[in-house]
């Protein structure tokens, strides 16, 4: 059998599978955000990165191959995913405090896995517009990290197609497919794949916020 | 002229300063209170989902976030047209609120003023702190602090958190409170009522014992606050009782959202706090107070029988109550009153049911009033047909009392201040002590205990420093 060397750890592999799939198959934990099973990587974020026989890589697209040595929790790739999470920090607007995904948002998760304390870089305080146009789901912009899971769940799941990234640098921003570009004039529910895939807090079902409890949250 | 500051003041919570401007003999010529942070909350929750707003404001203080949280719930309940809540859901809130009118009283009473009370206001500066208290009075001292993480432990077991937690959601509760969790709040109950009695007996005593107290910082005015379906003393939820200087109605029983028929808010270039004002008095004689004295001194009784016994005493010393001081004393039969409730609430079968939330449906606008331990905190809001905030309008505790800490303010000046060649640190201590009595808060969490940055300078029109004073 094929494996792969996960700091140190011998992994089996089977013939396709990214070093990510390997490692969960391996119940290693590899930090990631845009990546999410059952959807087609594409290494955005790159707070997978791994050191792969001492080249950078995303985890999430780098395919297992025989004999790789793959470097995870070192001093050197923690720094890289430190200042990928304030990047990501300081290029939207997150206030934790007040948000309600707060305990359940994977960006916040891992920030403090990290060890994050302060931004670090200048904030950009991007101007984006909410969309509450639709009776039953809300858009936060200032909250979107561009991890397109939004994007497949509603194009490859939901079949509506209703999301896109559109724009560059300070400028992108989650668009919707519909004329008026306004959530209200899709067919989208409170239900579909694609609301409930945000690991942010900017897609959101209306008037929920704060029913679960401190305590109960996914990560508490 | 002569221009004296006192920035920042200490042992309150917040940032403000005190400015005192002498004529060429030294007279007081005017005393002011500025406020000098400014928070932008109205302005900046705009555009934000309705849903949100409660968690969001609760970012206003670290003291009483629970306040303007249950203040902000009661709005956004009207908003999705709630009246009623479920009777457990509406124990929770009242409890939760009980938990922290009481550890807030316990610390602005021990950490905060006591020292000055017991130490005396000219005693050393070092001592007047609540280190100082753990060391000249230390079963006190820890009583206080024991208290106070009490009525914390009330909020972390509703909230999840002791500061900043989550618990109000449009019409309910998100959490029941466990038979546990009940148990384990009942287990210390007795010795905490216990204490809080002890506290009334302390601060009645220093009030009544100590020659000028009574006179001290004195100001009269009428008071405002809720007042329940009997007149009793009330602070989740009632109408607005205000009464006039000699405890006669100025108006009573009106609708909690009908405030802004009854008040109005002036601007000041000098400060960034709102100076409200009762629309039927007029903007010069409309001034009030609110909190624990206006409370105590509104209410026809007290629905706890310890806290009732000891507001009878109360009155007795002569209704209504004007000095300043007395706020003390008030503020500890009112903490009395908190521990005793919570007992009852938690012995009360409901406090543990499952049934927490009510259905909703989408309105435009609501009003939230809730008696926070400063005093009256109003929440008006009003959302767009998408949910969103397009107006918000707070009236917070501490800016009722604006006008009446600059009235204390001004009175302490011209009794120890004027005319006198020198000014000493116990002098302008006794400026902060007639602050202190309205526990202020001024919109921030940071308290400077210990070595005070204080440093004060008289200086000539010439812009000569004549003399300077450091703590």
């Amino acid at each position: 059998m094929k494996t792969v060397s996960l700091d140190g750890a011998v992994v089996p592999f089977a013939e396709g599978q990214t070093v990510m799939e390997c490692a969960l198959a391996a119940n290693i934990s590899i930090p990631h955000l845009c990546f999410l099973p059952g959807f087609l990587p594409h290494g955005s974020c790159r707070l997978c990165t791994v050191k792969i026989d001492g080249r950078l890589a995303s985890a999430c697209t780098q395919p297992a191959m025989a004999g790789q040595h793959v470097e995870i929790d070192t001093e050197e790739l923690r720094q890289v995913r430190l200042s990928l999470l304030r990047m990501l920090f300081v290029e939207g607007n997150h206030y934790c405090p007040a948000c309600e995904k707060s305990g359940s948002c994977r960006l916040q998760k891992a920030a403090y896995d990290e060890g994050m304390l302060d931004l670090h870089y200048r904030p950009w305080y991007p101007k984006r517009k909410m969309d509450a146009s639709h009776p039953d789901v809300l858009i936060d912009r200032d909250r979107c990290i561009f991890c397109e899971l939004c994007v497949k769940a509603s194009r490859d799941v939901d079949g509506k197609n209703i999301f896109g990234i559109s724009g560059r640098g300070i400028d992108t921003h989650l668009v919707v497919n519909s004329k008026s570009g306004l959530l209200a004039d899709t067919d989208i529910s409170a239900q579909d794949r694609a609301v409930e895939v945000c690991p942010v807090g900017a897609i959101l079902v209306k008037g929920r916020g704060f029913e679960i409890p401190i305590g109960k949250r996914l990560y508490d | 002229m002569t221009r004296i500051v006192i920035d920042p003041l200490s042992r309150v919570e917040g940032h403000g300063k005190v400015t005192l401007l002498l004529d060429a003999e030294n007279r007081v010529a005017e005393a002011r209170l500025h406020i000098v942070e400014f928070r932008g909350f109205e302005k900046f929750i705009q555009g934000r989902p309705y849903w949100e707003v409660p968690v969001l404001v609760e970012r206003l203080c670290g003291i009483c976030p629970v306040s303007h949280h249950l203040a902000a719930a009661k709005a956004i309940d009207r908003i999705m047209g709630v009246e009623k809540l479920t009777p457990t859901a509406e124990k929770l809130r009242r409890l939760l609120h009980f938990g922290q009118v009481l550890q807030s009283h316990a610390l602005h009473f021990f950490h905060l003023a006591s020292p000055d009370l017991l130490f005396g206001f000219d005693s050393e500066t070092a001592q007047r702190n609540i280190a100082g208290l753990l060391k000249g009075y230390p079963d006190l001292a820890l009583q206080g602090v024991k208290l106070r993480k009490y009525g914390q432990e009330v909020i972390r077991m509703i909230m999840g958190k002791r500061i900043h937690g989550t618990a109000a959601i449009a019409g309910g509760m998100n959490k029941a409170l466990s038979i546990g969790e009940r148990d384990s709040l009942l287990g210390n109950i007795d010795e905490i009522i216990s204490w809080a009695d002890a506290s009334v007996d302390l601060a009645r005593d220093v009030f009544l014992s100590t020659p000028g107290y009574r006179n001290f910082a004195k100001v009269s005015s009428p008071f405002l606050s809720l007042s329940g379906k009997c007149g009793e003393h009330e602070l989740y939820d009632g109408h607005l009782r205000c009464r006039n200087a000699g405890g006669d109605f100025v108006f009573d029983e009106i609708a909690d959202s009908g405030y802004a028929g009854l008040i109005r808010e002036e601007v000041k270039s000098w400060s960034y706090m709102k100076f409200p004002y009762l629309v039927m008095l007029g903007k010069e004689a409309g001034w009030y107070r609110v909190g624990p004295l206006a409370r105590i001194n509104n209410c026809d009784l007290i629905s706890s029988p310890m806290a009732e016994a000891r507001r009878r005493e109360f009155a007795d010393d002569g209704w209504p109550v004007h000095a300043p001081l007395a706020y003390h004393w008030a503020r500890m039969i009112e903490l009395l009153h908190c521990a005793e409730k919570i007992r009852e609430l938690l012995q009360d079968a409901d406090i543990t049911g499952g049934d927490l939330r009510v259905e909703t449906a989408m309105g435009r606008e609501g009003v939230g009033v809730i008696e926070a331990p400063r005093g009256t905190l109003i929440h008006h809001y009003r959302v767009d047909d998408q949910g969103l905030i397009e107006m918000a309008n707070l009236i917070v505790s501490t800016t009722h009392n604006n006008r009446a800490m600059n009235e204390a303010v001004l009175q302490v000046a011209k009794r120890d201040i004027d005319g006198k060649k020198e000014i000493t640190e116990g002098m302008l201590n006794r400026i902060e002590v007639a602050i202190r009595a309205f526990d202020p808060c001024l919109s921030c969490a940071t308290h400077a205990v210990g070595k005070m940055p204080l440093q004060v300078e008289a200086v000539d029109a010439a812009g000569q420093v004549i003399w300077s004073v450091g703590k």
